[in-house]
């Protein structure tokens, strides 16, 4: 018991992403309101976007710019040499940069959709559409 | 320019995507040149890559110049030749053959429609064509996002429909990318050739095999594996007629080559295989996908959905091939990539012609159909044989392979549910068959056939749909080329 | 056994294949019908053209595509293969002038699309009957077997329908559960699916195993008839006539029954069948459909489900020679080929010559119609005569090595099989000939005087009875390949 302590909070960014995505799938599977469901899968891919940044960190680095190495101060190669410790993974920030622009394209179809079931269902409660289609 | 074959694939349908756009807002009728010229372009690129890899074994194209595994590689082998092959040629024979049931349904939306469609086929080849895990998953949504966007188009429960799949299929790429995700963190690359040599030191480890079943649960997901397929019928059936003649034939095949290109090529058939057990399971899972689909296409009393559900059959066969481990289940699966997709087209094409001239496509919208529209039937029928296994038809080769693989794997319940469902198949087309021949009892004894009542499709809906018809047979003939040429080096050597 | 190469068995397949275009554009019924004429004529011509070589002990072969490694879709036309394309494309030649007379005389429908299928059904016969392996012959049988559906349900009414089902799930569901694992367990033991002098899977399998082949392909190729597989063929009694009698007598039942020999012969092998000892298990198969087949059609009152009976029972005396695993037995099998052929045709020809002129298919309605139609029940007693193995009639000499083949094999049981089988088709043949001539019919049935059906129908099942009587006195060039084949497969 005593090293399942350090176990979870040495990595507590698994067990946060983790809770996160559960809480994502709960909403989009026992919700039934079409905008919470919606909502849910948005906190779904938050959650592996929060994944990704957070195992580029490293502890006490500074964030991936070199200083005064761009533009006319810095000509040809940096003075000093770069200690790779000392910055954080940049790569997971550019991915999730990607990522981040498909979820939100992706919440705008699923809200254009909604717009259209509503206009066509005057509802967005998903056991009432499946009513009003099955009486059809 | 044919060393950037590669990139044209990808870059030419993007870029006229816009113009289509444009034009959908400037001059409608440009639309569908620009959408012919830019799959041209496609098909073009893609077979001369093909040829280029009978020659040179791979094809790397370094995006903007960089060396992987730093920079985005677009490699072509004999795997992804010949399904970059396949699926331009395909959406070609689609968009021509679908022009007007566009026109017909989306006079004014037919910029959008369009421009979707060839978006969706840039992301398609792009998912094809790339070495890069990540760049697949951005491809991936491209092609997910306007695949929803397609479907939508369609009839009244269109909407509903496409967001279920769309829940689960966001659900199934964000597994993949958090499979990414994990091979990254032990890996430090995102490059599929750079993963693969990095990773034979740690096939025992945790992660590798965490990733390996999250990628392998999302493009599960995204291709309509069995239990994870309800996202499938209800999508296909309501989609309007062109987009389900584009999706239905491409989108779970393309998934199917990224499970096999993940399988071959990132974790390799030494990890999947050898140190991994799954294999007998996963060949299981594949069984009841093939008897649940041709189980509840039986159930089905509208075209449309029951072909949907034997799509969801032919998932199960191409997943099961896969997972048997030996060469000719492997060859059997990527033989059916090709091989289904063609059927695939050729029946979703037959609906299209139906659904254009009867404005219906359950059962009861079929009678009579052999007197009305004898040729598209008559394309019907060759693709009913093909989808059976009938020879020379190319589907009879891929379930050759199919039943070859599971006899030598030993697993003979794989080679009983594809035998299950060739029969199963039999009993599903001669249903609609039937309904299309005996027409309403009417006075027909005593009078010949005539052409009096023939009401085909037009010849631009026709003739793309007879020379599917005819490539299904000319490519069951040619079998023993395309295996021992293409697919024969496809496969790693160490797979017996 | 030398070979050459040459195109003719593809040609041979390809005539029919080509003329169905011509057929659905033909402007008038006369052109169409010539038009099929001059492809059975031609069809002959190119298989008659290879007997010569065949007799002299040349093969001919050729490749059409390499589909598989290893595997091809291959033409070898041998004496056996050329045995069965004899006959059949010289019967397409008389029953399709008796589709003419049949057809016009009822004034069917759909005719166009009739003849077309027919065309591509007897294409598909000949590509069975000169397949070099199984895979082009199970292609062959396949496309047979769809081919022949529109055929069987011409009718398109609700008896079709069913028919057409029945027909479906019988012939293709066994090919589709047995022959296709078959076909592909035997690939995976020998490699090849090339039909061998001695069979290419000798020495390949344990006795269970090809014990386990042995049955999915006797029972799978269920055109054969053989029971319980045997259903399909009553029902498909719907058809019209003339498909029937090609089809049902000659095509697609021969097909079925070339197929288990081809197998037998070709992908077993007599040693292979003699070492494990199992010619009794086939001719404990046989003998059972023959003796059952023969009893039910005793009771039929419809003449063509009593032919269909007695098609099933004669089918499997070709089975039974080939099960007795003895040359003369062997040969008196394969002769039966030919020999029920002509016999079986003549038959069904005055079925339907009897129908088109007085439009009766029950055996209690035709009392009495020898008064009517003389030529027609004359050729059905010759044709019975063939078929019950009477002498002046071919069948005679297959019955005769049927015999002969069961003493040198010492099975004796099955010349009781053999003598009863043949007593109960005269029991049931007989009384037919018996009331049509020797009966007064009653009142109503018939009017009085001659009134043959149309000349287009009479004169075919003359010219089948006639060769019928002929073949017991000439029975070349069909014993010569019996004889033939045998001698090659036994090593004689």
């Amino acid at each position: 018991m005593s090293d399942l302590i350090p176990f979870i909070v040495a990595k507590y960014n698994y067990w946060i992403y983790i809770t996160l995505m559960m809480i994502g799938l709960y909403a989009m599977i026992a919700k039934n309101n079409l905008v919470k469901k919606i909502v849910g899968m948005n906190i779904f891919q938050t959650a592996i976007i929060l994944f990704y940044v957070s195992i580029g960190a490293k502890k006490g680095a500074t964030i991936p710019i070199i200083e005064h190495a761009h533009g006319d101060a810095a000509r040809g190669s940096v003075s000093h040499a770069i200690e790779i410790a000392h910055y954080i993974n940049p790569l997971p920030h550019v991915l999730m940069l990607t990522a981040i622009v498909v979820s939100v394209a992706t919440l705008g179809v699923a809200l254009a959709l909604a717009i259209r079931v509503y206009n066509r269902h005057k509802t967005l409660e998903e056991d009432e559409i499946i009513d009003q289609i099955k009486g059809i | 320019m044919s060393q950037h074959y590669p990139v044209l694939l990808v870059i030419v349908p993007l870029l006229s995507a816009f113009f289509i756009s444009a034009a959908g807002w400037l001059n409608r009728r440009l639309c569908f040149p620009i959408a012919v010229a830019a799959l041209s372009v496609a098909v073009f690129s893609s077979v001369g890559l093909l040829l280029r890899v009978l020659n040179e074994n791979v094809v790397l194209y370094k995006l903007g110049g960089w060396s992987p595994p730093w920079g985005i590689v677009y490699s072509v082998d004999y795997l992804n030749g010949l399904v970059l092959v396949v699926v331009s040629v395909v959406a070609l024979l689609n968009l021509v053959a679908t022009q007007r049931s566009v026109e017909q349904e989306f006079s004014e939306k037919i910029g959008a429609f369009y421009t979707l469609y060839i978006l969706f086929v840039t992301g398609l080849l792009g998912i094809v064509v790339t070495g890069d895990a990540f760049n697949l998953y951005v491809l991936l949504e491209i092609a997910s996002l306007t695949g929803y966007g397609l479907i939508a188009m369609g009839e009244a429960r269109a909407p509903l429909a496409t967001l279920n799949y769309l829940y689960m299929g966001t659900i199934g790429a964000s597994f993949y990318l958090l499979g990414i995700g994990y091979l990254y963190i032990v890996t430090g690359s995102l490059n599929m050739a750079d993963i693969s040599a990095i990773l034979p030191s740690l096939y025992h480890s945790r992660t590798v095999l965490a990733a390996f079943i999250i990628c392998m649960v999302g493009v599960w997901l995204k291709m309509a594996f069995f239990p994870l397929h309800a996202w499938l019928p209800n999508a296909y059936t309501y989609a309007p007629s062109a987009a389900s003649s584009l999706i239905a034939p491409l989108m779970t095949k393309v998934m199917i080559y990224v499970m096999i290109r993940l399988m071959l090529t990132v974790f390799t058939p030494e990890f999947v295989f050898g140190t991994l057990t799954l294999s007998n399971s996963v060949v299981w899972l594949a069984v009841i996908a093939i008897v649940m689909g041709a189980v509840l296409a039986l159930a089905q009393r509208n075209l449309k959905k029951m072909l949907a559900y034997i799509i969801v059959a032919e998932v199960g066969y191409m997943v099961g091939g896969a997972w048997l481990g030996n060469r000719a289940g492997m060859t059997g699966a990527i033989l059916h990539i090709a091989n289904d997709a063609l059927m695939t087209l050729c029946v979703f094409l037959v609906v299209g012609n139906i659904v254009y001239k009867i404005k219906g496509y359950a059962f009861d919208d079929l009678k009579g159909l052999f007197r009305k529209m004898p040729f598209t039937m008559g394309a019907f029928v060759v693709g009913a044989l093909s989808i059976i296994g009938v020879p020379p038809t190319c589907g009879f080769f891929s379930k050759w392979y199919l039943i070859l693989g599971s006899i030598q794997a030993g697993h003979y319940g794989f080679m009983a549910a594809l035998l299950f469902s060739s029969l199963v198949n039999v009993i599903l087309f001669f249903r609609v068959i039937e309904i299309g021949y005996y027409e309403p009892v009417q006075d027909h004894e005593g009078h010949e056939a005539h052409a009096e009542r023939v009401a085909e499709a037009p010849l631009s809906m026709l003739v793309p749909l007879l020379i599917v018809a005819a490539g299904l047979v000319v490519v069951g003939l040619y079998t023993g080329d395309i295996v021992e040429h293409v697919i024969e080096f496809a496969i790693p050597k160490g797979i017996v | 056994m030398e070979t050459i190469t040459s195109i003719k068995p593809f040609l041979a397949v390809l005539v029919s294949l080509c003329v169905v275009p011509i057929i659905i554009s033909a402007r008038s019924p006369n052109v169409r019908e010539t038009w099929t004429f001059v492809a059975a004529a031609t069809k002959f011509l190119i298989v008659a053209s290879m007997v010569p070589m065949v007799l002299n002990g040349i093969e001919i072969v050729y490749t059409v595509a390499e589909v598989l490694p290893g595997v091809a879709i291959k033409f070898r036309v041998d004496a056996l293969g050329m045995l069965f394309a004899l006959v059949s494309s010289s019967l397409w030649i008389v029953t399709s002038a008796y589709s003419i007379g049949y057809m016009r005389g009822l004034k069917e429908h759909s005719q166009t699309r009739y003849f077309c299928f027919f065309a591509l059904a007897l294409s598909a016969t000949i590509g069975v009957a000169f397949s070099a392996n199984l895979l082009t012959l199970y292609l062959f049988y396949e496309m047979l077997s769809f081919a022949t559906y529109p055929l069987v349900t011409h009718h398109q009414d609700e008896e079709a329908r069913s028919s057409g089902r029945k027909y479906l799930l019988y012939i293709v569901g066994t090919s589709i559960g047995f022959v296709l694992p078959a076909m592909l367990i035997s690939y995976n033991l020998a490699g090849t699916l090339e039909f061998a002098r001695q069979g290419f899977l000798a020495g390949t399998g344990s006795k269970g195993l090809i014990g386990l082949l042995l049955i999915l392909l006797i029972f799978g190729f269920a055109k054969a008839a053989i029971m319980p597989f045997h259903s399909w063929l009553p029902a498909a009694m719907v058809a019209p006539t003339p498909v029937s009698a090609l089809l049902h007598a000659v095509a697609v039942v021969k097909v079925g029954v070339f197929s288990i020999v081809r197998v037998l012969t070709g992908v077993f092998g007599i040693n292979l069948l003699l070492s494990f000892d199992f010619g009794p298990f086939i001719i404990f198969v046989a003998s059972v459909t023959i003796l059952v087949g023969s009893f039910i059609a005793l009771t039929q009152d419809n003449l063509k489900r009593l032919l269909a009976f007695s098609t099933i029972a004669q089918l499997s005396y070709i089975v039974l020679g080939i099960g007795l695993l003895s040359p003369k037995g062997m040969t008196g099998g394969m002769v039966h080929i030919a020999m029920h052929a002509f016999g079986k045709i003549t038959l069904f020809f005055c079925a339907g010559a009897i129908f088109v002129a007085t439009g009766k298919r029950n055996i209690s309605e035709m009392v009495g119609i020898g008064r009517r139609m003389p030529v027609t029940m004359a050729a059905f007693f010759i044709a019975s005569l063939s078929i019950i193995g009477l002498p002046p009639c071919g069948g005679f000499i297959s019955k005769w090595y049927l015999v002969l083949g069961s003493l040198e094999a010492h099975q004796m049981p099955i010349l009781f099989v053999l003598l009863l089988s043949s007593l109960l088709n005269a029991a049931y043949f007989m009384p037919i000939v018996y009331k049509a001539f020797f009966c007064s019919p009653e009142e109503t049935m018939f009017e009085k005087g001659v009134k043959e059906a149309p000349p287009f129908c009479v004169v075919p099942l003359v010219i089948t009875a006639l060769i019928s009587m002929v073949l017991l006195f000439y029975p070349q060039p069909f014993f010569g390949l019996a004889d033939m084949m045998v001698k090659s497969i036994t090593g004689g």
